[in-house]
């Protein structure tokens, strides 16, 4: 990835906000993901017929279908390939409109069901 | 959706369900040591780009001359059980960056914001933030070593909290306080929605 220093030409570009870089090279400039969501909490699972080995996919489309051998949320993807999560919506669209994985997006607060979960969660961090 | 479609084993894959609680407060209230102290897992960053093509821009061609960069989000992870799983997210500190709160917020349980008592007004803004969106929130004073002790009553009326708004001192760089604040939080969140948990 290329990186520069931060210069005076553009608003966002100073100390606090980190190097300036062309992440979206990986992407071949797309920004955007073929599909919606990917929540920073949805689960990613490889489908039964998505292969790591697959000589049609990118290496980070692999490293992705690697990873998501057991379902792991965007935001862990991300970190763990070390790509911003933009970047990694667009690679997990690919994936998706290739039928490799399955989405689990979380439930929205409203949607939960009951308070059990709740209940689970103040036991839960009671118990830690 | 129904994961065991997707199970390669045979044993049967379940999605846990994760929840999201955001951690707010401003430049040094402690965010990211609280997600350190309560994640399981050694806290992670993911990054934010910003770019200068907006959102109705697809793709970047032509603009490859446009600077991007990012923003760093730590986040930390605690496993209630197999099936549920609590997600911490530090907000990026500079109020300029707050466009990539409201995705941290979509669908987030609940907020908890760090006060340092000497540095009350930075928390203004995430309070604000919060209150606006009718997002549960706590506030976490951090009781930083030299900070000046202020009792509970006088903090809230400073930072001019609603009474049902749980105020409570914590140590962000332990776990067990780290914890309470939380329990705090989710507790607050069932009291909101008329199913309070009952007390331990």
């Amino acid at each position: 990835m290329l990186t520069e220093p931060p210069g005076p030409q553009h608003e966002w570009l100073d100390d606090a906000a980190g190097p300036v870089v062309r992440p979206y090279t990986l992407t071949g400039g797309r920004v955007r993901s073929a599909a919606d969501g990917f929540d920073l909490v949805a689960f990613i699972l490889a489908g039964p017929h998505a292969n790591a080995a697959d000589p049609q996919l990118a290496p980070e489309h692999r490293r992705l279908v690697e990873l998501t051998h057991r379902p792991v949320p965007v935001a862990e993807l991300a970190a763990e390939l070390d790509l911003a999560v933009g970047v990694v919506r667009v690679l997990l669209g690919d994936l998706l409109a290739r039928g490799l994985i399955a989405v689990h997006e979380p439930l929205s607060m409203s949607s939960i069901p009951g308070d059990d979960i709740l209940k689970a969660v103040v036991s839960g961090l009671r118990a830690l | 959706m129904d994961s065991v479609r997707y199970d390669r084993t045979g044993t049967g894959t379940r999605v846990p369900l994760a929840l999201k609680i955001l951690v707010a407060g401003g430049f040094g209230a402690g965010k990211t040591t609280l997600v350190s102290a309560l994640s399981e897992v050694r806290p992670l960053q993911t990054e934010e780009i910003l770019t200068g093509a907006g959102a109705d821009t697809d793709d970047l061609s032509g603009v490859e001359g446009k600077s991007t960069t990012t923003v760093a989000m730590d986040f930390g992870r605690i496993t209630i059980n197999d099936d549920l799983q609590l997600y911490l997210f530090g907000t990026p500190g500079q109020d300029r960056f707050w466009f990539l709160w409201d995705e941290l917020a979509f669908g987030a349980l609940g907020a908890v914001v760090l006060a340092d008592t000497r540095r009350l007004a930075d928390c203004f803004p995430s309070i604000d933030y919060f209150e606006q969106r009718g997002i549960p929130f706590v506030v976490g004073v951090n009781c930083f070593d030299d900070s000046r002790r202020f009792d509970l009553p006088t903090v809230r009326s400073a930072l001019d909290l609603d009474p049902e708004v749980p105020l409570v001192l914590c140590d962000a760089r332990d776990r067990q306080s780290g914890k309470l604040v939380l329990i705090s939080l989710v507790e607050h969140v069932a009291r909101q929605r008329g199913e309070p948990v009952p007390a331990a």
